[in-house]
C-alpha cells in the first residue's frame, strides 16, 4: 500500500468510528442510565458513566411492574413465530418441489400480498379477529402476522435448487412426502433457515401492534406494549424507563452480535444486485 | 393412511399459510374497500345492521378535513427530506465500509445496523430522554459549547425534523447491507481494467461503483419512499402526532380515526388513498428508470 492509499484507509475509518460512535451513543447511554439511582437523573449536567451502580431499577421491573408477565408472553408470541416460520417453510417446499394445478398464480397472490399496506388491512383484520371471537386473546394476537411472503418467497427460491432426483430416491425407498420435506428439505436449507430463525425471533421479540390493538387486559401484554405503557405512566421516571429499554434492547442486541453473519448474508440470498 | 400422496402433498404443503394468507392479507382489503363506502363504527361493529352504505361521502370528508390535509403535508415533508437522506447515508456508509480492508469495518459494519434490529418502544423510550429539552443528551451537549437548547419535540416543524433524525438512525443499516450486497456483486475485473488505465479511488467509485448500483438504488428508492409514505411508528410511540399534529403522517391519521375514534369506513377511505398515492408513485417510479434505460 502506498503512503496516500493509507492515508485514505485511516481517513475512512476515522468517519466511520466517529459515524458508528454516534449510532451506537443511544444504546450506551441507555444502558449506563439504567444503573443510575432515580436521584441521580436530576442532576446538572447529566452524569454519563453512573456515580451509584444499582440494580434498583431492574428490581422495581420486575416487583412493582409486571415485568415477568410481558415476558412471559414476548417469549410464547416468540415460540409462535417459530411455528409460523415452519409453516412458510412448508408452503416454500411445495411451491419449489411439486407442479400442481394453479402454482404459479397462487404464487403471484402471495407476492402480491407484499405490496398491501399495513394500515389497509389493520382496521379490517381487526374487524375479521371481532368477528372471530379472537379479540383480548393470545390466538388473536399471533394469528395476523404468522406468516409472511418474503419467507415464503426465500424459502422457494432456495428450496428450488434441490435436485429432483434426491426426492425420487427418497420415494422409492418409501419415504412419505412430508418426511422428504423433515429430511431432505429442512437439513439442506439450513442457512436460509438460520437467517429466518433469527429474523424471526427479532420480529416476535419486537411484536408490538398487533398486542397493543388485541390486547386489553394487561395479563396479554408483551414486553413492548408494557415498555409503552411504562412510558405513559412513569413518564419521569427514567431510571426505571432505561432499565426496561435495556432489558428489551439488549437480548436482542447479544443475539445480532453472535448470529450477524447470517443476517449479512441474508442480502446476497436474496439476491439483490 | 396417508394423508401426503404425492397428489395432494403441494396442497396441504401450502394450505396453512396460503389460509392465512387469505384471511389476513387478501380478504382484509376487499373488507376495507367495502368498509370505506359505508359509516361503519362502534354502533356498526355491535351490529351490521347499524352499517349504512354512503357512497363516496368518506372520501368527500376526509379530503375536506383540515387533519387529514395536514397529515397529507407532513408526509410529503418526510418523504422529501427523508428518502434522499436515506439513500446518501446508507450509501455513503457501504461504500466507505467496502472500501476498507482492516478487520475493524466489519465492526463499524455491526454498529451502523445495530439500531435496525432494535424495538421501537425502546427506542422511542431512549430518544424521548435524548430529546428532552432540560435534561436530554442533546442539550446539555449544545449548551456546553456554549449553544442553545433546541425544542426537538415541542416545534412543529423542528418535530418532524427529529422524528426524520431517529428514523434515519433507525433505516441505515439495513438499507447499506442491501448496498454492500450489491457492491460485492461487482466483478474484480472492472477495478483492475480500471486501475490499469489509471483511475484512482474516487474515479473507480464514480465511473464503475455508482453506475452498476443503479438496480440498488433503484430498490432502496422504491422500497424507502413506501416507507416514508407508511411512516408510522416514530410519530405513533413519540409525539402521538403532535405538537398541534405538527408530526401527524396519513398512516398515524388513519390508525387513530380506526382505533382511538372507532370511525372504521372514515379510516377505511383515508387508507385507500394512501394506498392508491403508494402505487401512482410506485408506478411513476418504475416508469422513470424504464425511461432512463
Amino acid at each position: 500500500m502506498t503512503t496516500r492509499q493509507k492515508a485514505m484507509q485511516w481517513l475512512a475509518g476515522i468517519l466511520l468510528a466517529v459515524g458508528g460512535f454516534l449510532m451506537v451513543l443511544p444504546f450506551l447511554w441507555m444502558i449506563l442510565s439504567s444503573f443510575k439511582p432515580e436521584t441521580e437523573f436530576a442532576r446538572f449536567p447529566p452524569t454519563l458513566w453512573p456515580e451509584t451502580f444499582t440494580l434498583g431499577n431492574f428490581v422495581e421491573l420486575f416487583g412493582r411492574m409486571n415485568f415477568g408477565v410481558y415476558l412471559r408472553n414476548t417469549l410464547i408470541i416468540v415460540f409462535f413465530s417459530f411455528i409460523g416460520m415452519f409453516l412458510n417453510a412448508m408452503a416454500g417446499f411445495g411451491f419449489a418441489k411439486y407442479r400442481f394445478r394453479g402454482r404459479d398464480p397462487l404464487f403471484y397472490l402471495v407476492l402480491a400480498t407484499l405490496m398491501i399496506p399495513g394500515q389497509v388491512t389493520m382496521i379490517p383484520v381487526y374487524l375479521i379477529l371481532n368477528k372471530m371471537g379472537l379479540t383480548n386473546t393470545m390466538t388473536g394476537i399471533i394469528l395476523p402476522s404468522l406468516v409472511g411472503a418474503f419467507a415464503i418467497f426465500l424459502f422457494r427460491q432456495f428450496m428450488s435448487t434441490i435436485p429432483d432426483e434426491l426426492l425420487e430416491a427418497m420415494r422409492l425407498d418409501g419415504a412419505g412426502e412430508f418426511r422428504i420435506f423433515l429430511q431432505i428439505a429442512l437439513p439442506v436449507s439450513a442457512s436460509v433457515l438460520a437467517v429466518q430463525g433469527i429474523l424471526t425471533f427479532i420480529a416476535g421479540w419486537n411484536s408490538f401492534i398487533w398486542p397493543l390493538i388485541i390486547a386489553n387486559d394487561e395479563n396479554l401484554y408483551t414486553l413492548s406494549v408494557g415498555l409503552q405503557l411504562l412510558k405513559g405512566q412513569y413518564g419521569s421516571n427514567y431510571g426505571l424507563q432505561m432499565a426496561g429499554s435495556s432489558f428489551m434492547v439488549v437480548p436482542i442486541l447479544i443475539v445480532f452480535l453472535i448470529f450477524q453473519r447470517y443476517i449479512m448474508d441474508n442480502y446476497t440470498i436474496s439476491g439483490i444486485k | 393412511m396417508k394423508i401426503f400422496t404425492p397428489r395432494s402433498a403441494p396442497y396441504l404443503f401450502i394450505a396453512p399459510a396460503l389460509i392465512l394468507l387469505f384471511l389476513f392479507s387478501l380478504l382484509p382489503i376487499v373488507i376495507a374497500l367495502v368498509i370505506s363506502f359505508t359509516d361503519m363504527d362502534l354502533a356498526g361493529l355491535a351490529d351490521y345492521s347499524n352499517i349504512r352504505f354512503v357512497g363516496f361521502d368518506n372520501y368527500a370528508d376526509i379530503l375536506r378535513d383540515a387533519s387529514f390535509v395536514k397529515a397529507i403535508g407532513n408526509t410529503l415533508f418526510y418523504v422529501v427530506f427523508g428518502v434522499p437522506f436515506v439513500i446518501l447515508f446508507s450509501l455513503s456508509v457501504a461504500l466507505l465500509i467496502n472500501f476498507g480492508k482492516s478487520r475493524v469495518f466489519d465492526v463499524f459494519r455491526a454498529a451502523f445496523y445495530m439500531p435496525s434490529v432494535t424495538n421501537v418502544v425502546a427506542v422511542a423510550v431512549v430518544w424521548s430522554y435524548l430529546y428532552n429539552p432540560s435534561l436530554g443528551l442533546f442539550n446539555t451537549i449544545l449548551n456546553a459549547v456554549g449553544l442553545p437548547g433546541v425544542r426537538w419535540l415541542q416545534d412543529p416543524v423542528i418535530a418532524k425534523i427529529s422524528l426524520i433524525i431517529l428514523a434515519l438512525w433507525r433505516a441505515i443499516g439495513l438499507n447499506m447491507l442491501i448496498f454492500l450486497a450489491a457492491i460485492k456483486g461487482i466483478p474484480k475485473t472492472y477495478y483492475e481494467a480500471a486501475q490499469l488505465d489509471g483511475a484512482g479511488t474516487w474515479k473507480q467509485i464514480r465511473y464503475i461503483t455508482v453506475p452498476l448500483l443503479k438496480f440498488a438504488i433503484f430498490f432502496v428508492t422504491v422500497t424507502t419512499l413506501i416507507g416514508w409514505l407508511q411512516f408510522f411508528e416514530e410519530p405513533f410511540v413519540m409525539t402521538d402526532g403532535g405538537p398541534l399534529e405538527g408530526t401527524m403522517s396519513v398512516a398515524l391519521f388513519v390508525y387513530k380515526n380506526g382505533f382511538q375514534f372507532s370511525e372504521f369506513g372514515y379510516a377505511a377511505a383515508g387508507s385507500f388513498i394512501l394506498f392508491f398515492a403508494i402505487i401512482v408513485l410506485t408506478l411513476l417510479q418504475f416508469k422513470l428508470q424504464r425511461h432512463e434505460d
